[in-house]
């Protein structure tokens, strides 16, 4: 049920391209028709899968026999949340751009080849295949930013398109030593993930191979200091294209952090661990300090995820159960709100105001020109300043505990990024929406549009996402958990045993 | 399992409920808005009455304690639990907020009725009473946190209700932050409690819970974490979170800020429940306080953490009273009085238990909360003043408000036997005056009482004595959000009496400022025996022992001068203007310009840590832009450079060696190209040649 979701996806790619050019109306239904089938899919399959802690096989299929290339699809718990992430990603993000008129078809096909490259990615337990997913994202990636984004958007899809090759390169050299040292090991060449697991490396050649391949995947995680493509990508990107990007784009890096490069060279790990909590304390901090002093409204956005993307970062540093389960749900809480942040500041609020300066903004009274907008954007904040309630304080939360077992100073200083998140958010609701100045007064020529029912279901659709798993985290933590602590556990070589307690 | 037990959690879910339904309401349905919150708190009084009821019977060790829980999350292999608690604590709070707040919720009615947001201000109070009644039952530090920073949002919320006034906005965003701050602490606290007992329920029906004997022996034997025994730094963590919602110094500046909210938020939030929260938190996590103490004589804990919180609530409150001497705005006055009490509580906690800082927030949420409504209908009745200075003789014009203001003055200043607040206070000193660490927080302490029975005496002169000083003509230039209608008379611009809705529940809340000081008297202390679950008899004879007697006597002669003080210099001698100055500052001008100037706190945070960050991120966004930015531009232009000289490169050696190669090349071909001539007769010669030549070479070359 599962491998649907990319064929789906691939297959409404396949019919948008066939559809007749001019027909705007047709190129969204059928687009937001495979989200919607994909979404559904992804829930459906993730449903049936009985037992999340394990690895369940999907396909698996000789791909090139002569390199132990396998087209390899499973699934544990970690992809199933994922998936479902992504699910949501997608029809929200077509709900939002359905005000798309320039080159519809053309922005849903990228749109949705993103989304099957990112469930394949998701779903791949082979390295390669994983990988060509992995690269398969960046094509699309650039043109949505270079063809439909704003604010120098040439520079900036360039910008990400050069620095998520960079990291595949890494990724790449980093496999291909891999691949030749099992190869030794196993006498036979794998490529196969669960194979890779077991293998053990010689320290000496995880000490520098891990962190090849980590810091290549963490690039796309926005790690500090690599996170510099994030903020200018969102900015440039179109409303939907930032929404995936911080919403699944970047967990693709985590994920490959996780699934790869931790899972194939523990010993790596361990030896460093610290740099890695370091640089993600660090671009928790730093990037709450940097959104601080944004004038631009959508910087501010984009900084704060790579200061949540942080919070990612720390909780698989932690080598703790805690830690883990922690970052793997505020991948997914992160990427429902800030996909929300998203859509509210480029959707609701540039595309009708044509500005996301706070200077202009602060005159324009949205919150009562757009009372809808506004309110979104307060509960999106509240969300993701870690308020309890919403998922990202239960994410937080645990990531905290995970980490203060192993680097408490480390934590403390974290919560200083936690502060500030609280003074940004707050600074962007009151300058954005709720603003003391002085109004200027309304153009009556072009009065704003108001918020449209796409708009709505969208924003209440995450809304409700985020708020579900905030109550009720179990739902999601059923899934995770197990991954960690069952027996068969794929990562059990990474975990630390006996520091949380 | 008493059935109370059980439904424990309908009491802030009825609020709760309120506020949801309010808020999808679309058409303004003001009857329906305010019967909805204030019924949920009445039946939220009721429920709480029956809690009440409940506790007075004693349980298994001398104190009614019961819980109930359900697991919520699992993470780390270990199952979170959501529950709540029952026992004297929970239920002389849920009484205290459920009634408070609704008497406040009443008064609100009357006072907000001309708001165009009445709507959104009746569902953020209910959200608020919802998190704060959550916040009391709450078994659970984690759902503890949550509620409590509920708590925090919907005061955020509240006090920016009027946001489009720059002021408003301001201390909103202040109130926020501020009390995050304090909340981090807390955070970590929890975080730190976790990975040492691993679990946050208080209590446990298996006697495991992280307060409970168990563990907090276990962690009294951990190894000590920087100087500190685990413990104490726990302690101390979580006490920065009750620092900062109870506005202690120093994250106390938001406190007064905060009450550019309309006045019953004030009352609510500010006087009554939130900020007495923090206090509650001390006295909810007291064993992890008091964990490993040694007694004093009187058999009150000594620990390092208790010692922090009788110093910071000592200070705190002569600090805050001496800012209220020289304060002019109605409600500032009040809020300064009000860090000064809470400053109380804490010192009662620290040197004298539970029982003793509970009585006084018990108390104080009576008479502070009359206070905080009865400034709320002098501004209401001078139509939006609250300078003190332009007020006065209001006596006349408001007779039913100067009565009940006249009750709850009497109660804060402390006025001895016949208001609640001596007692409370009195017994703290009490505590403080047999504290064997120091004495020095005793006589901050009554420094503090002089203070207080001072500030509210000039206050009282100004606002209610001599004649009327307001300017009829200023009186609409108030803040627009609470214009009167313009149909009013010119009679109107005199000072008005409030309607019944505002007034009645101030006669009920001076009622309880008077009579609740009896229920802890030393002759009858059934408060301590009722929280601390020691048996207790009506004693008359304690009354007159030589200590408490020569304190009660001390007290109350410092109280009697602080109120004599303050009538002599402000209501013998009348001010005549607005624009006179003050006694104190005409005698003092240093001093008083100090004071009124809150010591200067506001600005030097302002200097240092607001600066700080600002500096700090401006910093960040700068290596952002240039020093991760330049790295960037640095690749790109060296990348540049590179295919530029790859050009080069190309251009004049590979392209060089090529084109001459294939030069040579092409003449070699323009050579053979001769060859080709198409002529019949000259290949026909050549292959003639080539066989000549191919055959001498075959029979030549074979001998070779």
């Amino acid at each position: 049920m599962l491998a649907w979701t990319i064929y789906i996806t691939f297959f409404g790619v396949l019919v948008l391209m066939l559809l007749p050019r001019d027909n705007a109306r047709a190129a969204r239904i059928v687009a937001l028709l495979t989200a919607i089938a994909g979404c559904v899919a992804a829930f459906a399959g993730a449903i049936q899968q009985p037992h999340p802690g394990e690895v369940a096989t999907i396909t698996k299929l000789d791909w090139i026999p002569a390199i132990g290339a396998h087209y390899y699809l499973a699934a544990d718990g970690i992809s199933l949340v994922l998936v479902v992430l992504t699910g949501l990603a997608a029809v929200s993000g077509i709900l939002f751009s359905w005000n798309i008129e320039k080159r519809t078809k053309e922005f849903f096909a990228f749109f949705l080849a993103l989304i099957g490259g990112v469930y394949g990615v998701f779903l791949s337990f082979d390295v390669l295949l994983l990988f060509v997913f992995y690269e398969l994202t960046i094509i699309p990636k650039y043109f949505l930013i270079a063809r439909w984004g704003s604010t120098r958007k040439e520079y900036g899809a360039m910008k990400l398109a050069i620095y998520s090759f960079v990291g595949s390169h890494l990724v790449l050299i980093g496999l291909i030593a891999a691949w030749v040292v099992a190869r030794g090991q196993l006498g036979h060449a794998s490529l196969d993930l669960m194979e890779l697991s077991k293998v053990a490396f010689p320290v000496a050649f995880q000490y520098w191979v891990f962190p090849l391949v980590f810091v290549g995947f963490a690039i796309l995680a926005g790690m500090w200091p690599f996170h510099t493509w994030a903020p200018t990508g969102h900015v440039a990107a179109p409303t939907a294209g930032s929404m995936l990007l911080a919403g699944v784009v970047m967990k693709l890096g985590a994920y490959g952090c996780l699934r790869v490069a931790m899972v194939m060279f523990p010993e790596g790990v361990k030896m460093w661990q610290g740099e890695i909590a370091c640089l993600a304390v660090a671009g928790i901090v730093y990037g709450a300090g940097v959104a601080l002093v944004q004038k631009d409204f959508k910087f501010v956005i984009g900084y704060s995820s790579v200061s949540h993307m942080g919070f990612v970062l720390l909780g698989l540093a932690t080598l703790n159960t805690i830690g883990f389960d922690g970052a793997v749900l505020q991948m997914f809480s992160h990427g429902i709100i800030a996909g929300l942040l998203f859509a509210v500041v480029g959707r609701m609020v540039y595309d009708r105001t044509h500005t996301r300066d706070f200077n202009d903004l602060e005159t324009m009274q949205l919150g009562k020109l757009l009372p809808f907008a506004g309110v979104t954007f307060v509960i999106a904040g509240i969300a993701s300043m870690g308020l309890p309630g919403f998922s990202g304080f239960v994410a937080e939360m645990q990531v905290l505990m995970g980490a203060w077992a192993v680097f408490p100073k480390l934590t403390i200083l974290s919560g200083i990024g936690i502060l500030v998140g609280v003074v940004y958010t707050l600074r962007a609701v009151q300058n954005g929406f709720y603003s003391d100045a002085p109004p200027r007064p309304a153009d009556p020529d072009h009065p704003l549009e108001p918020i449209t029912r796409p708009e709505r279901f969208g924003a209440v659709m995450l809304i409700g996402a985020s708020l579900v798993i905030g109550l009720f985290p179990g739902l999601l933590m059923n899934w995770i958990e197990p991954c960690f602590t069952s027996p068969l556990s794929m990562f059990g070589r990474l975990l630390v045993k006996g520091v949380s307690q | 399992m008493i059935w109370i037990v059980k439904n424990l959690w309908l009491i802030p879910a009825l609020p709760l409920f309120a506020a949801g339904i309010i808020a999808v309401n679309k058409q303004p349905k003001r009857k329906l808005a305010a019967s909805l919150a204030i019924g949920s708190m009445a039946i939220g009084f009721l429920l709480s009455l029956c809690a009440f009821a409940a506790t007075l019977g004693h349980g298994e060790h001398g104190m009614f304690r019961e819980v109930f829980g359900f697991n919520w999350i699992q993470f780390g292999g270990q199952w979170m639990d959501i529950g709540w608690v029952l026992d004297p604590l929970t239920a002389i709070m849920l009484v205290m907020v459920t009634f408070v707040g609704m008497l406040i919720f009443i008064f609100s009615v009357g006072y907000m009725a001309h708001d165009e947001n009445f709507m959104r201000f009746f569902c953020f109070l209910a959200l608020f009473a919802s998190g704060m009644l959550g916040v009391v039952i709450a078994n659970n530090l984690f759902l503890f946190f949550v509620s409590w920073e509920i708590v925090g949002l919907t005061s955020y919320l509240l006090i920016g209700f009027w946001y489009h006034k720059p002021s408003a906005a301001a201390a909103a965003k202040k109130a926020f932050i501020t009390t995050r701050i304090g909340d981090l602490g807390l955070l970590l606290g929890m975080v730190w409690l976790y990975a040492q007992t691993g679990t946050l329920n208080f209590y446990t029906p298996e006697h495991t819970g992280c307060l409970e004997a168990v563990k907090i022996n276990a962690m009294l034997a951990a190894p000590p974490a920087a100087g500190f025994a685990v413990v104490t730094a726990i302690g101390l963590l979580i006490f920065l979170g009750a620092v900062g919602k109870s506005g202690q110094v120093p994250l106390h500046v938001w406190l007064p800020d905060a009450m550019e909210g309309p006045t019953p938020v004030s009352a609510l939030i500010h006087a009554a429940t939130m900020v007495a929260a923090g206090v509650f938190l001390v006295a909810r996590v007291y064993p992890l306080m008091s964990a490993g103490a040694t007694l004093t004589a009187q058999g009150a804990p000594v620990t390092t953490a208790l010692t922090v919180v009788t110093w910071v609530g000592a200070i705190t409150a002569i600090f805050a009273a001496s800012i209220a001497v020289a304060q002019n705005d109605i409600k500032r006055i009040l809020a300064y009085s009000t860090v000064s009490q809470l400053g109380y509580m804490m010192m009662g906690l620290g040197v004298g238990g539970v029982a003793v800082g509970m009585f006084h927030l018990i108390t104080h949420a009576f008479f502070k909360a009359l206070l905080f409504l009865g400034s709320g209908s002098v501004i209401h009745g001078c139509h939006e003043e609250q300078d003190v200075r332009k007020m006065g003789g209001l006596n006349k014009f408001m007779p039913i408000t100067f009565w009940v203001y006249f009750a709850g003055m009497l109660a804060l200043a402390g006025f001895p036997l016949l208001f609640s607040g001596f007692w409370s206070k009195d017994e703290i000193l009490h505590a403080a005056h047999g504290w064997s660490v120091s004495q020095v927080p005793f006589y901050l302490g009554c420094a503090g009482a002089l203070m207080t029975a001072f500030y509210m005496t000039r206050q009282m002169a100004l606002v209610f004595s001599g004649k009327y000083r307001g300017q009829p003509e200023e009186s609409h230039h108030g803040h627009s959000a609470h214009a009167h209608s313009p149909e009013s008379s010119a009679q109107s611009h005199d000072p008005h009496e409030s309607p019944a809705v505002m007034t009645v529940p101030l006669i009920i809340l001076a009622g309880f400022a008077i009579l609740l000081g009896f229920v802890g008297t030393p002759a009858w202390p059934w408060f301590d025996g009722y929280l601390t679950g020691e048996e207790f008899k009506f004693d008359p004879s304690k009354l007159t022992e030589p200590g408490t007697l020569g304190l009660m006597l001390a007290s109350g002669a410092i109280v009697f001068t602080g109120l004599g003080l303050g009538w002599f210099l402000y209501g013998k001698r009348q001010r005549k203007t607005a624009a006179e100055k003050d006694v104190l500052e005409a005698a003092q001008p240093f001093i008083y310009k100090l004071l009124a100037n809150k010591y200067y706190i506001d600005e030097f945070y302002e200097a240092t840590v607001i600066r700080g960050n600002a500096f700090a991120a401006g910093l960040c966004d700068f290596a952002d832009r240039r020093i991760f930015g330049g790295a960037v531009l640095l690749v790109k232009y060296i990348t540049l450079g590179l295919a530029w000289l790859y050009r080069l490169t190309d251009e004049y050696f590979v392209n060089l060696g090529f084109d001459t190669g294939c030069e040579a090349l092409r003449e070699g071909g323009g050579g053979l190209s001769r060859l080709h001539t198409g002529r019949v007769q000259t290949y026909l010669r050549v292959i003639g040649v080539a066989l000549v030549a191919l055959i001498i070479f075959l029979i030549w070359g074979r001998k070779a």
